[in-house]
C-alpha cells in the first residue's frame, strides 16, 4: 500500500510537471498551427531563472514569479522573431525552433555555466508526512496541487472570460474570428506568452523536483510534452492535463515494476492512442 | 440613395490564378445586392476580397467613403461589415450563446437590443440557446450564422448562398428574415437560386469569368430572359 501510495504521488507530481509543459504546446498548435520545438527551452529557462531568482531573493513565490517573468518575456520575443515569419509553414517552423532549441540550450551554458547546478527544495517544503506507514513527500504534494490550481484557473480563463471564448473559437476556426473583428495575430501572441510562462512555472516547479538542473533539460522533456499532446489531442487543454497524469502514473509504476519498459511505454501509449482515437483522446472539435 | 460600398476595377489573385478579372459594383445603403453568376464565376472570391481574405490586388474598394482595400480582414470588419460565410462558419463546440458572444463587440443596450430583435427573428435559436453550434441543422446553423454576424453591430452584411442545402420551407423562412433584416442593415447576397435572388434583390450584379458583366435594377433582369438563359442558364 505504502509503494502503491508513493508510486502514485510521484506519478502525479511527474505528470502534473508534463502537463505544464504541453498545455502551453496543445494551445499553440491547436490555435496557431505552430510547432514549437523550442518549448522545451522555455521550461529549462524557467528552471534556470528561478533557481537564480530564489538565490537572490530566497523567497520561492518570487523564484516563481521570476521564471514566470522570463517565460513572458522569451515568449514575446520567440513568437516575435521566430514564429512570426514562420507562420503556415509546418516545415520552417520545425527547422527554425528546434534551431533556436539550440541557441537557448546553449546560451543558458553561456549565462549560467556549462555544469549542472544542483537546487535545494524550499525550506517550507522539505519533508514528509506520515500516514500510517505511507511517506508523503510534501513537496511533491505541493507540485500536484499547483498543477490543478494552474489547470483549473486555465479552465476558468478559456470558459468564462471573453479572451478564453475567442482563443476557443481560433482554435475552431481562425478564418472566422477575424471576419468578427478580432485580430487573431494579437492572439496568437497573447497564447504563445501564456503557453511560454506554463512551461517556464514547470521548469521551474521541476527544479526543486529533480534536485539538479542540466542545459539540456529542456530537449529532453519537450518530448515527453508532444507526447502528451498528441495523446490528449491537439488543441485539447483537458486532454493534456489526462494524458500528462496518465503519462505520469504509467511512467511511475513502470518504472519501478518493469524498468527495461519504462522508457518505452510512453510511446506505446502513443500508439496504441493513435491506432483507436487518431484525434487523441479529446479533440478540439472543428 | 447613399452608397455604402464601391467595388472599383477589383482584380484579385490566388497563388499563381488570376481569379477576379475586373469587378466593379455598388451596394446601395438599406438594399439587398445580389451577385449573380455561375459556379466558379467568382462569386465568392468578390465577397471574401471585400472583407480581405483573399486581398485585392488591383482596384479599389470603399465602404463608408473610406479606403479598405489593404486594411487587414479584423479591420475590415471593425468598419462595420459582417459576413456569412457559404458553409456558415460555426464554432462547433460552442454553444449558440457563445457563437454569439463572440461576435458581441460591446454588451450595451443597443447590441441587446439588436440580439433581441434578431432571436426574436430566428426563435429556434433561443430554444437551443445552449446547445453546441455544430449539433444544429442546416437551417439553424444558417440562423445562427446569420444572426452572428448581425448582432456584430454590421452596417453591411455579406451573406453568401444562404439557401445553399436547406429545405424549401427552410429557404422561405431565411428569405423572409433577410428581407425583415433589411430595414436594419444593407446587404450583398450570393445567391444562385433565382427565384430568391429575385424575391428579395433590388439590384443585381452579374459576374462571369471574374468580370462584372452588367449591374442594374432586379425588376429589368426578371424580365430580360436573353441574359437570364446566356449568364444563368435559366429562362
Amino acid at each position: 500500500m505504502e509503494l502503491l501510495t508513493n508510486l502514485t504521488i510521484n506519478g502525479l507530481a511527474t505528470g502534473m510537471l508534463i502537463f505544464l509543459l504541453a498545455a502551453g504546446l496543445t494551445l499553440i498548435f491547436g490555435l496557431m498551427d505552430v510547432l514549437n520545438f523550442a518549448h522545451g527551452g522555455l521550461f529549462a529557462w524557467g528552471a534556470y531563472s528561478s533557481v537564480w531568482f530564489y538565490a537572490l531573493t530566497d523567497s520561492f513565490v518570487l523564484a516563481i514569479l521570476g521564471a514566470i517573468l522570463t517565460g513572458v518575456i522569451l515568449g514575446f520575443i520567440t513568437e516575435k522573431l521566430i514564429i512570426k515569419p514562420v507562420y503556415g509553414n509546418h516545415v520552417q517552423q520545425i527547422l527554425i525552433t528546434l534551431g533556436f532549441m539550440l541557441v537557448l540550450t546553449e546560451m543558458l551554458k553561456v549565462v549560467f555555466g556549462p555544469n549542472q547546478i544542483a537546487v535545494r527544495t524550499p525550506e517550507n517544503l522539505v519533508g514528509s508526512w506520515e500516514i500510517g506507514d505511507v511517506i508523503i513527500i510534501k513537496y511533491r504534494v505541493f507540485i500536484i496541487i499547483v498543477g490543478f490550481l494552474v489547470f483549473g484557473i486555465f479552465q476558468y480563463i478559456l470558459k468564462k472570460t471573453k479572451i478564453g471564448l475567442i482563443v476557443r473559437a481560433g482554435v475552431l476556426n481562425k478564418e472566422m474570428v477575424q471576419t468578427l473583428g478580432i485580430n487573431i495575430k494579437n492572439v496568437f501572441l497573447y497564447v504563445f506568452i501564456a503557453g511560454a510562462s506554463l512551461a517556464a512555472i514547470g521548469g521551474a516547479l521541476f527544479a526543486p523536483y529533480s534536485g539538479v538542473i542540466y542545459a539540456e533539460m529542456g530537449m529532453e522533456y519537450a518530448i515527453l510534452g508532444f507526447i502528451v499532446v498528441v495523446i490528449g489531442g491537439m488543441g485539447s487543454f483537458p486532454g493534456s492535463l489526462l494524458a500528462a497524469i496518465l503519462v505520469g502514473l504509467v511512467g511511475s509504476y513502470m518504472a519501478y515494476y518493469v524498468p527495461s519498459l519504462s522508457l518505452a511505454v510512453n510511446m506505446i501509449i502513443m500508439a496504441i492512442v493513435l491506432i483507436f482515437r487518431p484525434q487523441g483522446l479529446f479533440r478540439a472539435k472543428g | 440613395m447613399n452608397t455604402l460600398l464601391k467595388v472599383d476595377g477589383v482584380h484579385t489573385h490566388i497563388k499563381q490564378y488570376h481569379i477576379l478579372q475586373g469587378i466593379s459594383f455598388e451596394a446601395i445603403e438599406g438594399q439587398v445586392s445580389v451577385l449573380l453568376g455561375r459556379n466558379g464565376a467568382g462569386k465568392t472570391t468578390t465577397l471574401k476580397t471585400i472583407l480581405g481574405l483573399t486581398p485585392a490586388s488591383q482596384g479599389r474598394i470603399t465602404f463608408r467613403d473610406i479606403d479598405i482595400t489593404k486594411k487587414p480582414t479584423h479591420g475590415i470588419a471593425n468598419t462595420g461589415i459582417g459576413y456569412v460565410p457559404e458553409d456558415q462558419g460555426i464554432f462547433a463546440s460552442l454553444t449558440v450563446e457563445e457563437n454569439m458572444k463572440v461576435a458581441m463587440r460591446k454588451e450595451d443596450e443597443a447590441t441587446l437590443a439588436k440580439r433581441e430583435y434578431i432571436l426574436d427573428l430566428f426563435p429556434d435559436l433561443k430554444t437551443f440557446w445552449k446547445k453546441d453550434g455544430g449539433l444544429l441543422s442546416g437551417g439553424q446553423k444558417q440562423m445562427l450564422a446569420m444572426a452572428r454576424a448581425f448582432v456584430g453591430n454590421s452596417k453591411l452584411l455579406l451573406i453568401d448562398e444562404p439557401s445553399k442545402g436547406l429545405a424549401p420551407i427552410v429557404i422561405e423562412k431565411v428569405m423572409e428574415a433577410i428581407l425583415d433584416m433589411k430595414k436594419h442593415t444593407t446587404i450583398v447576397l450570393v445567391e444562385q437560386n433565382f427565384i430568391m435572388a429575385s424575391r428579395i434583390g433590388d439590384t443585381y450584379t452579374l459576374i462571369d469569368n471574374g468580370e462584372t458583366v452588367q449591374s442594374g435594377l432586379m425588376q429589368e433582369l426578371i424580365h430580360d430572359e436573353q441574359v437570364k438563359r446566356k449568364y444563368l442558364g435559366i429562362g
